[in-house]
């Protein structure tokens, strides 16, 4: 009797826990127009474009916001909230007409007022460094009629167009913190912290060619990132990019796999302030010991773009492909150096990595066993993204780290400027005297032959230098289900949700 | 009798499998089969063979190689924490077990309140406080296991203080000092080092869940936790990537409770 | 039971939350890498580190700080989340429900577990099932719940497709899918305790059992069922009460984990993400949020230790 009983429980439990593990697999929704997007990491920074610093915040933000102009797939500045601009002869004063359809999210007209409110903002000092110092050039802005917005430059610059992406917001908006408001393609509507954050299609679109296609995106945040390959196979997500490619083959044939690229300088950056790494000979033997293509092979499967200085292919005129053979790797060699520098055994030092980005922990584990060879004992140094801001970045208070470099704009400076001796993105402390005036050179000219010889010769000096051990563009590999298609790559840190579309 | 042969048969089997695992993380330190940092792109998640009797991990590193060392890493810093927590906690629970009075009230107090703090969260706090690593990880889940320690010596020294052999080493002029660690510490001595198998287990559980969380030791060290971590990334091309440390974790853990069950 | 012990607990009990809160507090203070620095990113200039500062208060000195903080907690907001720029509760309100779910999950499956199989074993002890469970118990004890997790995660979502791997429903959308989502996880950390708990409720059933009034029992003609149900259950029960509380509590910190598993976003996951964006409100009102549970879980423990064993009162009055 009693038996009886326990088994008709154990049954009846048993069938909830059948039933409830049913329901929830395989009833997928089939809804025709929505997707999940995996993301790494949530927006922990700000919603309010201006305050948005992380570069997984930025590339969500670029759905959402737009600037006076825009770029297009290729790099291009496109008009955008302005539907066409005038500059004056000399270059200093730039004249937007906004566009007559364009509206807010919130319903909204955006008005020249608009515009030189959300400029203004950035204009106070508020924004990020690029950002500040470019707009400090900003003589006078003004709003002639409802329609019209006149900037003044103090000096002329041939790279001011591409600063002026910055967000068009509306003036009314008193917490942009929390509600984010723009002219993008897609709308916020809501988050969940550490869960998820929901984008729906933004039906005024004053673009009706590129109007967006999918109607609600949800972008899940995946942190652990030893679960992306689970949850796609699963079809918890239908997309994510940057994949490594272990990851990708691992895939199941649901998925298509677009490659390109990461339009990220990725280094063994070295503190040239402190010992051993003072010595350029130092420098230079790492250059030597450290075989890019090996890291290639072992970490990412063979797949991506060799560099040997500061800029990555996708800048097209400013690339110098040749550096990539500067330091074609050479034990001995790096031995010699080494000797030379005083170090015959090698000596000790620490890689410092933040633990949420896998390729270049794998990146790290790499060098260090490659180093061995010369007789070099790298630790690595694992640390939360927030401590290597702190201590590296802002601190400089590290030996070496291996991190990828993103540049704002198609424009070999966002790379390059950070090299000058007093420049604040300065974290590898890299000094030198010829290397300021060759960038003061590049840009002050207004010649664009003349420009890019000048930053052609930074580059030149930073291999020369060895100012770090440069590695590679990472391969962007994204998987997409197959039921969506349209991924489209943009040579800058972005996300283009817009082109997405059904099959 | 036959109860005892029993509990007995579970203490050898323990032993057996403690002995084991613990034999290999020795051997670990002079010899393993490859070198457990050994990157081979040409065996990248390579199957079980002959040559990987565990196959290998995402750089083509020996598993077998890895799990030694990783095995080794665990029971040092379980070890380590063990002996913290039990030193300071001893030191603490006798002192204020002893002496007793309003020292032994705010003590307690204190360490009330982190008990209440699940050893792994207080270890995790303490690691975010001090930065991962080996040694870090020990000390945080050292000090993590202090007031357990505490409060069992503390319990200890209550019942024993008013016992007539106390009483008597007083009468005869020994020092508090003397009382605390030279007659009464060492009977209570058993019920430390049962606990410390018990501890040992529990910091084997808390060190694999914090470097399965990533704050714990960092790579290219291997551990157990950190290994089945980065396999679950691989849980579809190559299971026994998770198989293998999990399992070894759990013989380690069933091994040690096995002997501490009496 | 009386009241001025109940009160004498309740002061205790809010005096231990004010002390817990405090080396909370302090311990943030003193731990390396700004906040600050975090939220400026790779933008930090010193005169916006500055006015950042000022515009959180944190330059403000510390007591200040702790005060306004425990104020916060009063006024029920738990401060300003630095990341999200909304209060600390409005994003626990979202994720405790998800962690204290899966968690009483897990505990009803020790009961329906632990209850019927140590009753079943104890009154079997010595047979061929008892041995076989034995051995099966002091091995699922041994299984660490993360990789529980993993391996049920191997066997039903990618072997049986039985179970969609981080296919987490929010409670929101659906809650038959929201908690069928939670099943693996909460008999992964359910697990090892469900077999400690047998262990303990069959020894404790094995020790009644030989005690005078059980042999009384059934000297009257009572029938074993009769005396197990009537009698030896209600005391056999007590013991193991203790355990159960602290399972439940171990159960809670086990979540921070399985949660990382089972990629469910509760108060785990925001926890450990606070902890790297250096979003202090949102890990100390975490921290000190489950250190009340912890501390209440007891307090539960020890009122219904008395109102079960009326022997206990008046020993612990004292």
């Amino acid at each position: 009797m009693k038996k009886k009983r326990l088994a008709l429980l154990l049954s009846v439990v048993l069938t909830t826990v059948a039933v409830a593990l049913g329901g929830c697999a395989g009833d997928k929704q089939e809804s025709t127009s929505q997707i999940t997007i995996g993301i790494p990491q949530d927006i922990e920074d700000s919603l309010d474009p201006m305050k948005a610093t992380a570069a997984g915040t930025k590339e969500i933000l670029f759905n959402i916001y737009e600037g006076l102009v825009k770029p297009d797939s290729d790099g291009n500045l496109i008009p955008a909230v302005a539907s066409e601009y005038k500059i004056s002869e000399e270059g200093r004063v730039y004249t937007f007409t906004l566009r007559e359809d364009i509206k807010f999210h919130d319903g909204s007209s955006v008005t020249a007022d608009d515009v030189v409110y959300s400029l203004e903002r950035y204009a106070d000092g508020q924004s990020g460094d690029a950002l500040a110092s470019a707009f400090s050039n900003i003589d006078d802005i003004s709003a002639p009629t409802d329609k019209t917005v006149v900037i003044v430059l103090k000096e002329a610059n041939t790279d001011f167009l591409s600063y002026l992406t910055a967000a068009v917001i509306p003036k009314s908006n008193a917490d942009p913190d929390t509600v984010a408001i723009g002219t993008g393609p897609y709308r916020y509507v809501s988050r969940s912290p550490q869960e998820n954050i929901i984008l729906e299609s933004f039906d005024d679109y004053w673009d009706k060619d590129n109007a967006p296609q999918i109607k609600k995106i949800t972008l899940k945040i995946i942190a652990n990132a030893d679960t992306i390959v689970t949850e796609l196979n699963g079809g918890s997500i239908d997309m994510f990019c940057r994949l490594s490619s272990t990851q990708v083959s691992q895939l199941s044939s649901d998925y298509n796999v677009y490659t390109g690229t990461m339009n990220l300088v990725q280094a063994l950056y070295l503190n040239n302030a402190i010992e051993p790494f003072n010595d350029v000979r130092v420098r230079q033997a790492l250059c030597y010991a450290i075989d890019p293509q090996g890291i290639l092979d072992m970490a990412f499967d063979g797949q991506g773009s060799i560099i040997g200085s500061a800029v990555y292919p996708t800048f097209g005129k400013y690339y110098m492909p040749e550096l990539a053979d500067a330091y074609p790797t050479n034990i001995e060699k790096a031995k010699e150096l080494l000797a030379e520098a005083g170090y015959p055994d090698g000596f000790t030092f620490s890689i410092t990595v933040p633990s949420n980005y896998q390729p270049h922990v794998d990146t790290a584990q790499v060098i260090a066993e490659q180093l061995k060879e010369v007789g070099i004992t790298a630790n690595i140094n694992l640390v939360e993204w927030a401590t290597w801001l702190s201590d590296v970045y802002s601190g400089r208070q590290y030996e070496t780290t291996v991190i990828g470099v993103d540049a704002s704009m198609l424009s070999a400076g966002a790379l390059l400027d950070r090299y000058r001796s007093d420049a604040s993105g300065n974290f590898m402390n890299f000094n030198s005297p010829a290397y300021d005036a060759a960038i003061d050179a590049a840009e002050s000219s207004v010649d664009d032959d003349a420009k890019t010889a000048a930053y052609k010769q930074c580059e030149q000096i930073i291999s020369d230098e060895a100012a770090s051990v440069y590695i590679q563009d990472m391969v962007n590999l994204v998987a997409l289900n197959n039921k969506y298609e349209g991924y489209v790559f943009y040579p800058l840190y972005v996300q283009d949700f817009a082109k997405l579309r059904l099959k | 009798m036959i109860q005892f042969l029993k509990l007995r048969k579970n203490f050898k089997a323990g032993a057996v499998i403690a002995g084991i695992l613990l034999f290999m993380a020795l051997l670990s330190l002079f010899w393993t089969p490859y070198d457990p940092e050994k990157m081979d792109a040409a065996h990248k998640l390579a199957g079980l063979s002959l040559a990987h009797p565990m196959g290998c991990d995402n750089f083509g590193r020996d598993i077998l190689s890895r799990v030694m060392t990783g095995l080794r890493t665990t029971v040092v810093i379980a070890v380590g924490t063990v002996l913290i927590g039990a030193f300071f906690g001893s030191i603490v629970g006798s002192l204020t077990g002893y002496f007793g009075g309003s020292f032994d009230e705010i003590v307690m107090r204190i360490n009330d309140v982190l008990l209440a703090f699940p050893a792994v969260l207080l270890a995790l706090v303490m690691v975010s406080l001090l930065g991962g690593g080996k040694y870090n990880v020990i000390l945080a889940l050292g000090i993590a296991f202090v007031p357990s320690f505490a409060r069992m010596v503390r319990g200890e020294f209550l019942r024993c203080k008013d016992l007539d052999y106390v009483k008597n080493a007083r009468l005869q002029g020994a020092g508090h000092m003397r009382v605390i660690f030279v007659h009464i510490l060492p009977n209570v001595m058993p019920v430390i080092l049962s606990s410390v198998l018990i501890g040992f287990n529990n910091a084997v559980l808390a060190e694999a869940g914090m470097s399965y969380l990533g704050i714990g030791v960092q790579p290219p060290d291997a551990s157990l936790g950190r290994m089945l971590s980065e396999a679950q990334g691989y849980l579809y091309g190559a299971p026994w990537y998770a198989l293998f440390p999990g399992l070894i974790l759990v013989l380690l853990i069933l091994g040690v409770s096995l002997m501490g069950n009496e | 039971m009386n009241l001025t012990y109940v009160l004498k607990k309740v002061i205790s009990l809010m005096f231990t939350l004010l002390l817990t809160a405090f080396l909370v507090f302090l311990a943030f203070s003193v731990i390396p890498g700004d906040p600050v620095t975090t939220m400026l990113g790779t933008q930090a200039t010193p005169e916006k580190v500055a006015a950042l500062r000022e515009e959180l208060g944190l330059d403000r000195p510390f007591l200040i700080r702790f005060v306004s903080w425990m104020g916060s907690f009063l006024d029920g907001t738990f401060g300003n989340s630095y990341s999200y720029h909304v209060t600390v509760r409005s994003m626990l309100a979202g994720k405790l429900p998800i962690t204290l779910t899966m968690t009483c999950m897990a505990f009803v499956l020790i009961l329906l577990i632990a209850i019927p199989l140590g009753i079943f074993l104890a009154r079997n002890s010595g047979s061929i099932p008892d041995r076989i469970m034995t051995v099966v118990n002091q091995t699922i004890m041994a299984f660490p719940p993360f990789f529980s997790g993993i391996l049920l995660t191997l066997f039903f979502g990618l072997i049986l497709h039985l179970f969609k791997p981080g296919g987490y429903v929010s409670y929101t959308t659906s809650v038959p899918r929201f908690l069928g989502y939670l099943i693996l996880p909460a008999v992964a950390i359910a697990l090892p305790k469900a077999a400690m708990a047998t262990n303990y409720l069959k020894a404790s059933v094995l020790k009644e059992m030989k005690k005078d009034y059980v042999r009384t029992a059934y000297s009257r003609g009572n029938t074993t069922k009769g005396v197990l149900y009537g009698h030896v259950l209600k005391n056999a029960i007590i013991p193991v009460i203790t355990f159960l509380g602290m399972a439940f509590t171990d159960m809670i910190a086990g979540s921070i984990i399985i949660e990382q598993v089972f990629s469910i976003p509760g108060i785990g996951r925001l926890l450990i993400s606070s902890i790297a964006n250096r979003d202090y409100p949102v890990v100390e009102a975490i921290v000190v949020l489950l250190a009340f549970l912890v501390i209440l879980t007891n307090f539960g423990v020890d009122l219904i230790y008395r109102l079960v064993d009326p022997r206990i009162r008046s020993a612990m009055e004292e």
